[in-house]
């Protein structure tokens, strides 16, 4: 494996009565495309909110290159290199698509109320700057003909490669996408994959929850199998496939 | 017709004024969903503040114009309402932000008391006069007149209103705003400060606000540590009326709700039979209020929000 990018350090957190992560640990290598899987309720969402600062875990550690995160605003965290994309896609809906876009480079620059009302020239170079990006990476995902476009009117496999573009303007270090596959044919997802194999290229380490197992064993480096929010197994594709206590929590232990 | 004109003209000055502090509640409920009913005290503070400033300089004797005169006490009457704006939303909004939306609801009434009387023990309990420096002069339309002053608040409040929209739609902070009104959680995933956009929020609402109280001080040429309240009742209906959380709406709402209450004091006495004088055009706004809460609650230019997850 490669230099460590992400460490996570044994997270708990628990709902109420419910153990959603116990004692959860792994590493990302930088560069890596690393898979989540698990069954429904495996706690993989959780995972993904503890790690952008959306939920604080109950006990555990998170480093980004040696950084430590837990406990940091979502923000923050973003600024730190972490960008995410959500199962159930959140755009800003009533934005334009370069708008949505434009977002993401809040973290990369600042946007003061006394900057925005002066209008400095440097200011307006800057924002010129930020567009032209925006641009360029509504370009890279190919959607750059709906860049005016209010997010809300995008088809559907439009709006996830909108979601990429705009976690992609943050520039983050790790990006981490939640279901990216969901709701897209057999078409659009090998069109996906194509895309995620060219972020990986562009040195962005991948970190992807993902049900189409066809996808997963085919992008992931290694992969991490979580269960009622228990670390279950993890390796490469192919040892995860033969793995009893994987098989046995995908498809249940036979009656004895 | 001259009555009409001279309503119009009227309505179209109060209007203004309106849309200036209407855009203060709209974009804070935008935001965070919250009524700030301490709002119409920051347009009181700015109007006394102005009030000190206009005195001690006509008192000065400094050879300054009057138009400079007035300027300056704009000029200081900005950060302070902003500083004013931003303590309360530090100090009784954003602790309470998880909170349910009665509770910061309830510290905005409080701090709304709070101002006023402070603002009472610092300047009075009486009306003040301000001081009458400007030339007011008069242009003629027929029976109808235009003032100097109210062309200046006209001139003031489109370039306050020109200014504030490109704020909103062409600038990061802008972008970072209605992000922030759309998704705070998602906008914070991105880099967003989510404090601070709402601080700069409160900051953009008091500084229109302060103007707003310069306004009406020079318009009226009184202030008076209560006129805050139902001047800030009224706008608020203009937002309500323009649909709250939406800027265009805002304008929108207080302009036509100027009018309302211009051509309805106008006119109130000619269709009652004299039952009624225009001492009741305060009345007009919340009839307004009323019609548009039971026939069209998201306002004329507000759409059906969907509810976020």
């Amino acid at each position: 494996m490669s230099a460590p990018l992400l460490e996570v350090h044994a997270i708990a957190k628990r709902f109420g009565g419910v153990q959603a992560l116990a004692d959860v640990s792994f590493v990302v290598g930088t560069g890596e495309i690393y898979g989540l899987i698990g069954p429904n309720g495996a706690g993989k969402t959780t995972l993904f909110n503890v790690i952008s600062g959306l939920t604080a875990p109950d006990a555990g550690s998170i480093t980004l290159e040696d950084q430590p995160l837990t406990g940091l605003k979502p923000h923050r965290i973003a600024q730190a290199g972490i960008a995410r994309t959500f199962q159930n896609i959140r755009l800003f809906a009533n934005l334009s698509a370069l708008e949505n876009v434009m977002i993401g480079r809040h973290a990369r620059t600042s946007a003061g109320l006394v900057n925005a009302i002066l209008r400095t020239n440097a200011q307006r170079t800057e924002e010129a700057a930020i567009e032209a990006r925006a641009f360029a990476l509504l370009e890279y995902v190919g959607i750059a003909a709906h860049a005016d476009a209010l997010a809300r009117n995008l088809a559907y496999g439009d709006q996830r490669r909108l979601e990429i573009a705009r976690a992609l303007a943050t520039e983050p270090k790790l990006l981490a996408l939640d279901e990216p596959a969901a709701g897209m044919n057999p078409t659009e997802t090998q069109a996906l994959r194509v895309l995620l194999e060219r972020i990986r290229a562009g040195g962005i380490t991948l970190l992807l929850i993902e049900h189409d197992m066809r996808l997963v064993m085919g992008l992931c480096d290694r992969v991490l199998v979580l269960d009622f929010g228990r670390r279950i197994a993890e390796g490469a594709p192919r040892e995860i496939q033969l793995d009893a206590a994987v098989i046995a929590a995908y498809l249940g232990t036979p009656a004895a | 017709m001259d009555t009409f004109i001279q309503q119009l003209i009227n309505g179209l000055t109060l209007g203004a004024v309106y849309a200036m502090v209407a855009l203060g509640y709209t974009m804070v409920y935008g935001i965070i969903q919250l009524i700030n009913f301490a709002h119409g005290e920051v347009v009181m503070i700015g109007a006394m503040v102005a009030f000190s400033v206009i005195g001690a300089l006509v008192g000065a004797d400094t050879g300054l114009s009057a138009p400079i005169i007035v300027l300056a006490g704009g000029v200081v009457a900005v950060p302070l309402c902003i500083a004013v704006a931003c303590t309360m939303e530090r100090v009784a909004y954003r602790p309470l932000r998880a909170a349910p939306r009665l509770a910061p609801l309830i510290t905005a009434i409080g701090i709304s008391i709070i101002l006023q009387h402070l603002a009472m023990m610092l300047w009075s309990r009486n009306p003040l006069a301000f001081p009458q420096i400007l030339d007011n002069r008069v242009f003629h339309f027929g029976a109808a007149t235009v003032t100097s002053v109210q062309l200046a608040i006209w001139t003031v409040a489109t370039l306050m209103m020109a200014a504030l929209s490109i704020l909103v739609y062409r600038t990061r902070l802008g972008i970072a705003m209605r992000a922030t009104s759309q998704n705070p959680l998602v906008a914070g995933l991105m880099g967003i400060d989510i404090n601070r956009v709402i601080l700069a929020t409160f900051a953009l609402g008091a500084a229109l606000a302060a103007i707003a109280g310069v306004m009406v001080g020079t318009y009226y040429g009184i202030a008076h540590y209560t006129m805050g309240s139902l001047l800030g009742l009224k706008a608020f209906c203009a937002a309500v009326l323009g649909g709250i959380g939406n800027i265009p709406g805002a304008m929108l709402g207080g302009l036509l709700l100027g009018l309302v209450e211009a051509l309805g004091a106008g006119y109130i006495g000619d269709l009652t039979n004299n039952w009624f004088g225009s001492n009741y055009q305060d009345v007009f706004a919340f009839i307004v209020l009323i019609l548009v809460l039971v026939f069209r609650p998201s306002g004329l230019l507000g759409e059906r929000v969907a509810d976020r997850t």
